[in-house]
């Protein structure tokens, strides 16, 4: 009893200093940010202690913003998506010994910075790179690339492309070969048996890989500053003006406030979704 | 028939998707070599805008204080995520799930969000503790608090320890619980089981872990951006220079960032899937190399039965971390 119960004090001792740190650097942090979102702007910018909620009501006014995140991250996702299903099903079924080596090869270029990754195509997309050849060649002719939404979606997809991966490879891999050959067997051909068997219960990873996708390109900053030249102005543009820029923390608070919310709901009501509807798939539904 | 044009097919997709993802990396490398002025034609080899970036106060500057900050960082958060993965499992399961899931958060949270949240925090509390300092220091010049390394060292180490923790999770569930155990039964006490046990046999997914946290700091511009104050780092002095037009000395100073990454993280990999494997289930094999090391060891270490043998030898030479 005793030896249990100093056991805990040591495990405690020992997990303290990383729960200290989460408290002070993240847990405290965002409770100083709904502090802030309540309060008044200072007359410098900056900060004034108060309660209104005048911040949130103000936030109609970054409507084009947070509209033009969701959209382009719903289409970076489901570009994304479509990438790379077809690479995953490749790996897990076709690519036989070379597998784990393609995989890595998925990741090495995913643990670059992402400045560069997003730099790289300023470099191709950019009037001397990919435009310049396509002239060069006859097959287009004053092509602007760079500073459009098709640029946002080339960094969304090539900077997050395994995150979408590797869940969906995941998903593919655990598949039961014998459920594959069974629906051949009862003369289904292969478009029936992707269909009916492969998809659906493939369909827990792509559902994680598009939430994996989908988070992190709402708080994009990078790629809407540097392909999509400012043009098409972000929520993470948003932010970062209203704080580095020019000063209005209360309002940035509430805008990144609303933002943890919105995800917070997004997230939750998302697992609820997939667990009622790739719960009770596998076999189940194909036995 | 049918099946083998599908493929094929297959086959070049996939080869168009790696394409796809190496080669801007590659044509930043390349054209890091080019000896001309221009950016866009390759001209000849040369490492002149290596030399350049070499020479570059302000680039040796950003590349110092980034090597400071994600080297502090990746040791805090290997120390603290070492000792709070060990620990938590020995905690109620209410208190575990609590810490599992702020490790959760630190995972998931938006940077940017975490970034802002934290120069608020800290512009804050320096707002308030300045005064105080200035009055109580009995010098006539009182530090001040504000943003710069040490607030970019703690933001990041939040990540840091939370990665530290899921890799020394994922490898402590794959451990076997009965060598702790043998060592338990044969009264060593628990400090000594957590440094002759538990911790070489976790080595590897620290030093992994360690890797992991240091090129993620490294690599990272979102949190610095936001909490950097006046400090520069190679990721911002790069953002910066990119924002006024691309130049050759940016890819050279890109291809040394990707390179550094590179070979930390195939370290990383490397060590990782070395010792994975030989864990899981090969421990006798492990023991069989190490006797010699150890000097004069107990008669069973040198068998394949040895590894719990060896464990629970008691003999006090072998306290030596």
């Amino acid at each position: 009893m005793t030896s249990t119960a100093r056991r805990g004090r040591s495990s405690a001792v020992a997990a303290g200093p990383a729960v200290l740190w989460f408290l002070l650097f993240m847990i405290a942090p965002l409770v100083v940010l709904f502090v802030v979102s309540v309060g008044v702007r200072g007359p410098g910018g900056g900060y004034l202690p108060g309660f209104t909620l005048a911040n949130y009501g103000e936030l109609e006014t970054r409507l084009v913003p947070i509209l033009n995140t969701v959209r382009f991250s719903l289409i970076g996702t489901a570009v994304t998506l479509v990438v790379a299903y077809p690479l995953a099903y490749y790996l897990a079924m076709k690519a036989g010994r070379m597998r784990m080596v393609l995989l890595a090869l998925i990741i090495v270029p995913f643990w670059t910075s992402m400045l560069i990754r997003t730099y790289a195509w300023i470099f191709l997309l950019g009037n001397n790179g990919i435009p310049e050849v396509l002239s060069t060649l006859g097959l287009a002719d004053d092509l602007r690339l760079l500073n459009t939404p098709f640029a946002i979606v080339i960094g969304i997809v090539y900077n997050y492309l395994p995150l979408m991966l590797l869940p969906i490879y995941v998903s593919l891999e655990r598949i039961d070969p014998s459920l594959r050959a069974a629906s051949k067997d009862l003369g289904a051909d292969r478009l029936a048996t992707f269909r009916q068997v492969t998809l659906p219960l493939s369909a827990p990873g792509v559902l994680s890989g598009c939430l994996l996708v989908f988070i992190p390109v709402m708080g994009e900053y990078l790629i809407p500053v540097l392909l999509g030249g400012g043009r098409s102005y972000f929520l993470g543009n948003a932010l970062a003006d209203l704080f580095l820029q020019s000063r209005n923390w209360p309002l940035g608070a509430a805008l990144a406030g609303s933002f943890i919310l919105l995800m917070s709901f997004v997230v939750v009501g998302y697992s609820r979704l997939t667990r009622r509807l790739a719960g009770p798939l596998p076999t189940e539904g194909v036995l | 028939m049918k099946t083998a044009r599908f493929d094929r097919l297959l086959s070049g997709y996939a080869l168009l998707v790696y394409l796809f993802l190496f080669v801007p990396i590659a044509v930043v490398v390349v054209f890091s070599f080019n000896s001309g002025r221009h950016v866009t034609q390759l001209e000849g080899l040369s490492l002149t805008w290596y030399e350049q970036a070499w020479t570059d106060p302000f680039i040796l500057e950003a590349l110092r204080n980034s090597l400071q900050i994600s080297t502090a960082s990746a040791v805090i958060a290997t120390l603290f995520g070492t000792a709070a993965a060990i620990g938590v499992t020995g905690l109620r399961p209410r208190a575990q799930r609590t810490i599992e899931m702020m490790t959760y958060v630190a995972v998931v949270i938006p940077a940017i969000v975490l970034g802002l949240s934290l120069l608020l925090a800290f512009v804050t509390f320096a707002d308030w503790l300045n005064p105080w300092l200035a009055y109580l220091w009995p010098g006539d010049t009182p530090p001040e608090l504000g943003l710069g390394k040490i607030s970019v060292i703690a933001g990041e180490s939040v990540f840091g320890i939370a990665v530290v923790m899921i890799v020394l999770k994922a490898r402590i569930a794959q451990m076997d619980a009965s060598l702790r155990n043998a060592s338990a039964d044969l009264y060593a006490p628990p400090l000594r089981t957590l440094f002759q046990v538990t911790l070489p046999q976790l080595g590897s997914a620290i030093f992994g872990g360690f890797i992991l946290a240091f090129t993620f700091a490294f690599d990272d511009f979102i949190i610095a951006f936001f909490t950097r104050g006046q400090s520069q780092t190679l990721p911002i002095l790069l953002f910066s220079s990119i924002r006024r037009g691309v130049s050759p000395a940016i890819n050279a100073i890109a291809s040394v960032l990707i390179l550094v990454t590179l070979l930390a993280l195939l370290l990383a990999l490397f060590v990782l899937t070395r010792r994975g494997r030989s864990t899981a289930g090969a421990i006798p094999e492990e023991s069989a190399q190490e006797p010699p090391a150890r000097g004069g060891g107990s008669p069973a270490s040198g068998t394949p039965s040895g590894g719990q043998a060896r464990v629970a030898d008691p003999q006090p030479e072998r306290v030596r971390r």
